[in-house]
Formats: structure tokens, sequence, C-alpha cells
């Protein structure tokens, strides 16, 4: 059970969510966490789509979407006119968006939103590429993921670079900054309620498994959320006041070949493909300890 | 008590009598004066509303749905290459019915790249479900703007509005202007009650998805609103007069001259403060020739255009923008509307002024000496 959380449901069963997305799991948190004095701001995307098909919603708190890169600005000018009613005080304003209206196509309105230090809370839910639109790759697609434009051929074997370090980016902007998994529900919430508390911006990553678009089984996504975080591949951590602070660290090591071969689309990886994300992963993790112990003020 | 002022100092006046709750504003030449001037209010305490200064023109009109739908008034202003980034933004304003106030400096869009008038921006945002009006002096650019939001937040309209003056030519022309009063201005402008808003009381779903069987509910909906606003737009001009003792034709269309013209001039903008000189002169000589100043593009005064223009002989039909592979699009749409009409004067296109370059008296003269001679359409440049 998680603790002290809103009993209310807010966030509303019956959407068109695949079985076994994760997105409901951070839309149902929020909401739980936030309460009934809430406002989203929804970039477009799965989420978007499959809450809201007029005339049926899944939310029970006001709620807005306009388009796929602009939520952010969408949000600010939301927050400013509850400022000029005087009624901004009680009511979190959060946006939802997935990786691909974060990273790439929304990241310029993300970024004019940070530098205004608008108080409202970024959830970005990161499944890694771009579901919606059929599982194309994204700034967010793990290198060597299989995606519809990222193909496994026999020349170019899925994704040809590592992801964008986007927390990084905007704790440079001196944003409340944390990563999140589905799989940590609590941590999640403690997260938002830091977020909500935080007078500023504020952003989330949260970790967010896609079925259908990893090829896993639907009531695999759990296990395979806890995978990343135990190999590594997706690390916990807040940034505070430019701090960097890990909010747990696996007791284990496991290699990331038991969270790759867990989904289809990195079964077409060969040995020296995994060593190398293994490389990759371990390098960002040392990356983070030391960061952790300088205790330095990094931003 | 009138006062030399520049028509974007004459805007930014309006904008703070209508006191708008949120302004997002970025800027682009030669849109920049207004902005600026709306600053200069808000940082002297002159003016209290909220100025978010957003990373482009693209977040600047998604902040305004925000703010709107918010249940904040809101305002915004562009121009040419911001307008076009703008383009995708504008059609959901639109469809979410949010009655957003924008005004355009009206300026060409590139290549090449060029700062100067012509209509090119909003003409290419014509289908954008946005209420097009155009001005030609520094009191009509104040006067509308104030007109605007009545119009806009008309219950049965709820339709945004670009208010659209000619960039330098007439944002940056000095004229002496009334600034009307606050308290006259407050009674005119009722406080902004939004009929929804985002609010944790009463929630609502904006912005849901529409699937077929909704969808084109919503574009009818949207249809039918510009139809009633027509008469709305008529409405709120002669509500104006009555207050302000100003007013500008019948708010859709104004004649100049017309009544007894053989042949007529028809434009948008500055272009017709020039048209009038020209007309007053060949009046002088004996000349039948009038104006029909189009001040409402969107929606198309049809009826008023048909009734206008009916009479005379010949009509030239002055476009500052083109629609390439075709022609002028004021002079297509007039051309479609007599479609419908049964007796139709000769109708000519001239397209002129793009990027800044003068339309003169000799190119509006020339014009009418031409249609009286022709008997067939013409359709000409003006280099």
């Amino acid at each position: 059970m998680i603790n002290a959380l809103h009993e209310r449901e807010l966030f509303a069963p019956g959407h068109s969510g695949c079985a076994g997305c994760g997105a409901p799991i951070v839309a149902r948190i929020i909401l739980k966490t936030s309460g009934p004095d809430t406002i989203i701001c929804n970039a477009t995307g799965c989420m978007e789509v499959f809450t809201t098909p007029y005339p049926r919603t899944s939310w029970k708190v006001p709620w807005i979407h306009a388009a796929f890169e602009n939520a952010s600005a969408v949000a600010s000018g939301v927050d400013k006119a509850l400022i000029r009613q005087g009624i901004r005080d009680k009511t979190n304003l959060v946006v939802l968006g997935g990786d691909g209206g974060t990273f790439d196509i929304g990241f310029g309105s993300l970024s004019g939103m940070l530098e205004r230090g608008h108080k409202i809370t970024y959830v970005c839910y990161d499944n890694e590429a771009y579901m919606n639109t059929g599982i194309q790759r994204s700034g967010a697609t793990p290198k060597y993921a299989n995606t519809t434009t990222t193909p496994a051929g026999k020349k170019i074997h899925g994704k040809s670079d590592f992801e964008k370090d986007i927390p990084f980016i905007v704790a440079a902007h001196g944003a409340y900054v944390a990563t999140a998994n589905v799989a940590f529900p609590q941590d999640f919430a403690n997260k938002l309620k830091k977020s909500f508390e935080h007078d500023g911006a504020s952003y989330i990553q949260i970790f967010s498994p896609c079925p259908t678009g990893w090829k896993h089984p639907s009531d695999m996504g759990i296990e395979i959320a806890k995978l990343a975080f135990s190999t590594n591949m997706f690390p916990m951590y807040e940034i505070e006041k430019g701090v960097i602070k890990l909010s747990r660290k696996p007791t284990k090591f496991t290699p990331v070949d038991d969270y790759l071969l867990r989904q289809g689309r990195f079964k077409h990886m060969s040995k020296e493909e995994m060593a190398d994300v293994q490389q990759h992963v371990n390098e960002k993790w040392e990356r983070l300890l030391k960061l952790e112990e300088s205790g330095l003020r990094i931003f | 008590m009138k006062k030399v002022t520049e028509a974007s100092q004459a805007v930014a006046e309006a904008v703070r009598l209508c006191r708008p709750g949120v302004i997002p504003v970025y800027p682009i030449t030669p849109q920049t004066h207004i902005p600026e001037r709306i600053a200069d209010f808000v940082n002297n305490g002159e003016f209290d509303c909220e100025l978010i200064y957003m990373e482009s023109e693209h977040s600047a009109i998604s902040a305004a749905i925000g703010s709107s739908a918010g249940g904040a008034r809101t305002y915004t202003a562009t121009a040419s290459q911001g307008l076009a980034l703008m383009h995708e933004i504008l059609h959901i304003v639109s469809g979410m019915r949010l009655p957003v106030v924008m005004n355009v400096a009206n300026r060409a869009l590139s290549a090449p790249i060029n700062i100067w008038n012509d209509h090119q921006d909003s003409i290419s945002a014509r289908d954008t479900g946005w209420i097009q009006l155009y001005v030609e002096s520094s009191q009509e650019a104040l006067d509308t703007t104030i007109m605007a939001f009545r119009i806009a937040e008309d219950k049965n309209v709820m339709l945004p509005i670009m208010v659209c003056l000619d960039g330098f030519t007439l944002s940056h022309v000095y004229e002496p202007i009334d600034i009307p009063d606050q308290k006259k201005v407050d009674n005119f402008l009722p406080k902004f009650t939004p009929l929804f808003k985002l609010d944790p009381k009463a929630p609502v779903t904006m912005g849901p998805v529409g699937f077929p069987d909704t969808f084109m509910d919503f574009k009818k909906q949207q249809q039918d609103a510009f139809d009633a606003s027509l008469n709305i737009i008529k409405k709120t001009n002669s509500g104006f007069k009555k207050d302000f003792e100003r007013s500008y034709g019948d708010g859709l269309v104004e004649g100049y001259m017309l009544d007894d013209a053989d042949y007529v001039f028809v434009g948008m903008g500055t272009i017709c403060g020039t048209a009038r000189v020209v007309i007053d002169t060949m009046r002088k000589k004996g000349n039948k020739v009038g104006m029909l100043k189009l001040k409402c593009f969107r929606p198309f005064p049809e009826k008023e255009i048909i009734d206008s223009l009916s009479k005379a002989k010949a009509v030239a039909v002055f476009d500052r923008a083109v629609s390439f592979g075709h022609k002028g699009p004021v002079f297509s749409e007039i051309a479609s509307a007599f479609c419908q009409a049964g007796k139709r004067p000769v109708l000519h296109s001239f397209i002129a002024g793009l990027g800044g370059r003068d339309v003169t008296l000799d190119h509006i003269e020339g014009a009418f000496s031409r249609i009286k001679k022709e008997k067939l359409p013409v359709s000409e440049w003006l280099m």
C-alpha cells in the first residue's frame, strides 16, 4: 500500500490504453498524490489519445490538450491565468508528456517554461520511442533498439546512438529534477510531493514500459522496470539545488543482458553490442556515484 | 483631445484599455513596437497584467491557449514569419473556441526575406478559423482592437480575432488619434466571463480527441459561429458608434463615393487611404469613381459586397498577396461571390505592393483608366 495518498481515484478506468501500459499507472499515481486541486496539461501522445475520446474522459480534474510540442507553453499560460485570478496557490499544475514530446519536439517550450521558473511539475513518462504513431525512434530511444524507423537491418542494427541526457539538461536550467520508475510508486509519489512544494519548475522523468513497442508480454512490464533499476539502465536520482542524490542503489549487480534479452526490441543484439551497452551503463553509473560522493553543486 | 501617436502605441493603448489578464509575447519586426509599449505600461505600473516572455511565436500562441482556457482575457501580437510559425496552433485556438485577440503587423513572407508590408502573412492564415479585420488608420487600429474583444467574447461567436494593420506603412506611422476614457471602454466591453474554464471546482476536459463520429460536428459549430459573427460584427460597430461617435462602414465593408460610382476600387488596409486621394482628384474631373474598403475578410461579407458592387460597371480589386498559381485571394473570393449574383460588374485583378513596394497614386489612377477602357477582365501585376 502506498502511504499518504488520496483515497479518491481521480483517474477513471475504462480508457483504451494497451494492456500492461505504464502510462495509466503514472497518471493514477500523479492524481492520487496531487488530489483534486490539480490541472493537467497534456501533450499529444498515447496518454492524451487513450484517455479522452470525446465525449468520454478519464480525467476527474481539469485537463487541457492543445498540441504535441507546446504543453509547457500552454501550462505557462494556465499558470499566469490562475495567478491573475488569485487562485494559483492551492492548485498543482502538472504537464504530462511522453519522451518524444519532451526530449525532441517539445524541448524548446520546456526550456522556456524552466527558464521562466513557473511553479509547474513536468512529468515525462518515458517509454523510449514515439509509441502513439507506431514505435518510431525518439531522442530517448536506447542505442540498438529496434524501432519502425531504426529497424534491426542487416547493415544497421537498430538505433545508432545513445539517448539524450535530458534530466541533466533540465537540471542546468536550475529546476528540481528527479527520475522515477513505475515499479517504485512510493518513490514517485514522494518526488511528486516534493515538486508540488518546490517554489519553481520541477521535472520528473518516469520510466514507463510499453509492451506494444518493447515487444514483451503485457504482464512483464513491472518486472522489466525492476530490471531497468537493478541493471542501472535507468538509475533513480534527484537533483536538488544542483546537487545529485541517488534515490536507491541496487543491492546486487545485474548484467544488462538480463534486461535486454527480455524484450523483442533488443533480441537482434550481438554479444559485442550488449557489451557496448554495459560499458555505457557502467560509465553513466560511475559518473553518478562520483557526483553524489563529491556533494558538489554542479548546476 | 487628440494626441499625435504612433499606430503601434495606439494599439497598445487599446490593449491597456481592454484590460487583458495575460499577454504572452515574442518579438518580430514590425510588430515590436506594440509589445514594447505594452511593456512600458506594465513596468511603469500603468497596466496591471501578466506579461509572459515566450521563447517563440509558437509558444506565445500556445500560452494564449492556456491563459484563455484558464479564464483570463488574452492578447498577443505578431507578424509575418511569426504568424507562419503559429500556423498549427492558430487552428487549435479557433477549434477550442478561445476568444484570443491578436494584432498582426502585416509583413511579407520569406524568401527572399523581407520585413516590409504586404498581406501574404495573414492571407496565408485565411483558413485557420480566425476572424480577420483589416484597418486603414491608427484610429481604426485602436478602435477595432477594442471592438475585437467584444466580438470574440460574444457567446454566439467565441472565436479568435486577428486585427491586421499594415507593417511600417501603418504600424510605425504617427497620426492624431483620440484615446477613449477607461470608463467608456469598461462600459462598452464587459468583464470576460468564459462559458468554461480550467477550474478544479468544476473539472472539464478541453481539447479531447474527436473521432469521425464527432469531429465534423465540432467543425460545423465553428462554421455556424462564423455565420453568426457577421451580425455581431455589425452590431458591435453600431454599438461603438453610439458610445464613441465613430464607426467604420457597417463594420464589415466601408464605401467611399460608392453610391453612384461606375468604377470601383476594392482593397484592404492602408492602400485604401491612397485610393481616397485618387478618388477625390478624379471626382473633381467628373469621373464617377469610388471605393469599397473590405474591413472584414473572415467571415467573408458576401452579401454586403454584392450589394455594394452590383451597380458598378467595373471593379479593380487590389490584392497585396497572391495565391501562387492562381490570382489575388481577395479578387478570387469576390469573383466567387458574384457567381451567385444576378447582375455583376466586370471584375479586374491587380496584384500590388508586395514586400513593401509602394502602391502609388499613379498605380490606382492607372487601374481606374484601365478598367474604364477594357471590356474583358484584366489580371495584372503592378510592378
